[in-house]
């Protein structure tokens, strides 16, 4: 490790190793760092991405590509069922080889990475950052850099010592439990998603098949809501109606920032990219591809900076007006329309699925079911417009 | 004061996310509550494994 870099990135998750990449790609040096002793491990995601998405970055691979579905099926409070077969297909990876295989790709194009090194402090002079504090191993360091990306996920705090308040507020932070479960129910062809005030209150439940054995399972609720029962227990709830025959693999827990984007994600520089920025779909909770997206404009305004000299929060602001551009303002809409959608009553959400659960699968999309239920709303109702095209 | 139950600890970070005061310090595998904590117990409220409490066993 060098005394100084043209860029440290803190986090090797999709965010942090796809910066790295297109930064590197660019010729500049970079040093990534994660405080976990495996990149990729532990998995802390339900690990669904969506085709169109993956595919702007690489083609599916069956290493990490493990299953893929078109099929998906939405199941109200009542047990109604609402199933629809969308034109792009998702594909349920395994995280642990996928993120191995993102921090890989970034290492060849010349990023240094260290695991187990712990950042805790940010090198500011001037009211410019200059690089982090660190720790590896018990012994601590300095390492200067002209640019910080902040890709530390859910739990960021680089945001928060340079001034960025990104803290998530009660209401946004959707607090998760899952399994990972082997049971001879799993139906490997759909995807799942459970709603209802007893299931997952301001948020889903979802099942992700790995394969036909195998299913990720989990349950996310809103921060709001956690505070009078936690996931964990309508966790074990959903696992004993649906799944009483499941043996457990794997139990973690985890959150998303399911939240309207920040305001402000770079300083001088200082760029936030992925969770750290909430940057998920505040509907869906899905952050790996939008991390990416991210990433790839990081990673390369990042470099082009610091080949031009000037790494102020003027320069650094192309990032968000790109990201606005492509993702955020959809993210914006999303937020505005979650707020609606997670609000409606378990009696509205069972009428919805009674009326939609005969139209044929193949003839009903995302974008029918969101203006059915948001028809009260017509605000709102533009915003699912322009959000499910 | 605000206490953490290791034993059901899953080092998720929720409780960083929610933290005002960002007194939360997250490691790999341990947690520190630094000073300056205003027991506004947001971190109790989100914790997924209900790993935080009051009263119980100090970090």
């Amino acid at each position: 490790m060098k005394e100084e870099y043209d860029i440290i990135i803190v986090g090797g998750g999709p965010a942090g190793s796809t910066s790295a990449f297109y930064a590197a790609s660019k010729g500049v040096k970079v040093l990534l760092l994660d405080k976990r002793r495996d990149i990729g491990f532990p998995v802390r995601c339900a690990e669904g991405v969506g085709e169109a998405g993956l595919k702007e970055f690489m083609e599916p691979d069956p290493r990490w590509a493990v299953n893929k579905i078109s099929t998906f099926r939405l199941v109200a409070p009542d047990g109604s069922k609402v199933t629809l077969k969308e034109r792009e297909c998702c594909y349920i990876l395994d995280r642990r080889v996928f993120d191995y295989m993102l921090a890989g790709m970034a290492a060849e194009k010349g990023t240094e990475i260290m695991t187990r090194m712990y950042a805790n402090g940010i090198i500011m002079e001037d009211g410019n950052v200059k690089g982090v504090t660190a720790e590896y191993l018990g012994k601590k360091f300095s390492i200067r850099s002209k640019i910080v990306i902040g890709a530390d996920g859910v739990e960021s705090r680089v945001g928060r010592w340079c001034g960025i308040k990104s803290n998530t507020i009660l209401r946004d932070i959707e607090s998760c439990a899952q399994v990972t479960i082997s049971s001879k129910r799993i139906d490997s062809s759909f995807s799942d998603f459970y709603f209802g005030k007893n299931i997952a209150p301001g948020g889903y439940a979802w099942v992700f098949p790995k394969n036909k054995y195998i299913a990720n399972v989990g349950v996310g609720i809103s921060g709001i809501y956690s505070k009078n029962k936690s996931p964990l227990v309508y966790l074990d709830e959903f696992l004993k109606n649906h799944f009483p025959d499941a043996s457990i693999l794997t139990r973690i827990a985890g959150g998303i920032p399911c939240a309207s984007p920040l305001n402000k994600i770079v300083n001088n520089g200082l760029m936030l990219v992925g969770d750290a920025a909430h940057q998920a779909n505040p509907i869906t909770g899905g952050g790996i591809i939008n991390a990416m997206k991210a990433g790839r404009i990081a990673g390369r305004i990042a470099a082009e900076a610091v080949i031009k000299g000037d790494v102020t929060e003027k320069m650094l602001k192309k990032y968000p007006q790109e990201w606005n551009n492509s993702v955020g303002e959809i993210n914006k809409r999303c937020y505005r329309i979650k707020k609606v959608v997670f609000r409606l009553s378990d009696r509205t959400l069972n009428r919805l699925a009674r009326v939609l659960s005969e139209i044929p699968p193949e003839k009903l999309t995302l974008k029918d079911i969101f203006i059915s239920a948001l028809k009260k709303y017509p605000p709102i109702v533009i915003d699912a417009i322009k959000v499910f095209k | 004061m605000i206490y953490l139950i290791e034993e059901r600890c899953d080092y998720c970070g929720v409780c960083v996310s929610v933290c005002v005061p960002n007194v939360i310090e997250l490691k790999e595998t341990s947690i520190k509550i630094l000073d300056g904590c205003t027991n506004c117990k947001l971190c109790i409220y989100v914790c997924p494994f209900e790993a935080i409490k009051e009263n119980e066993r100090r970090v």
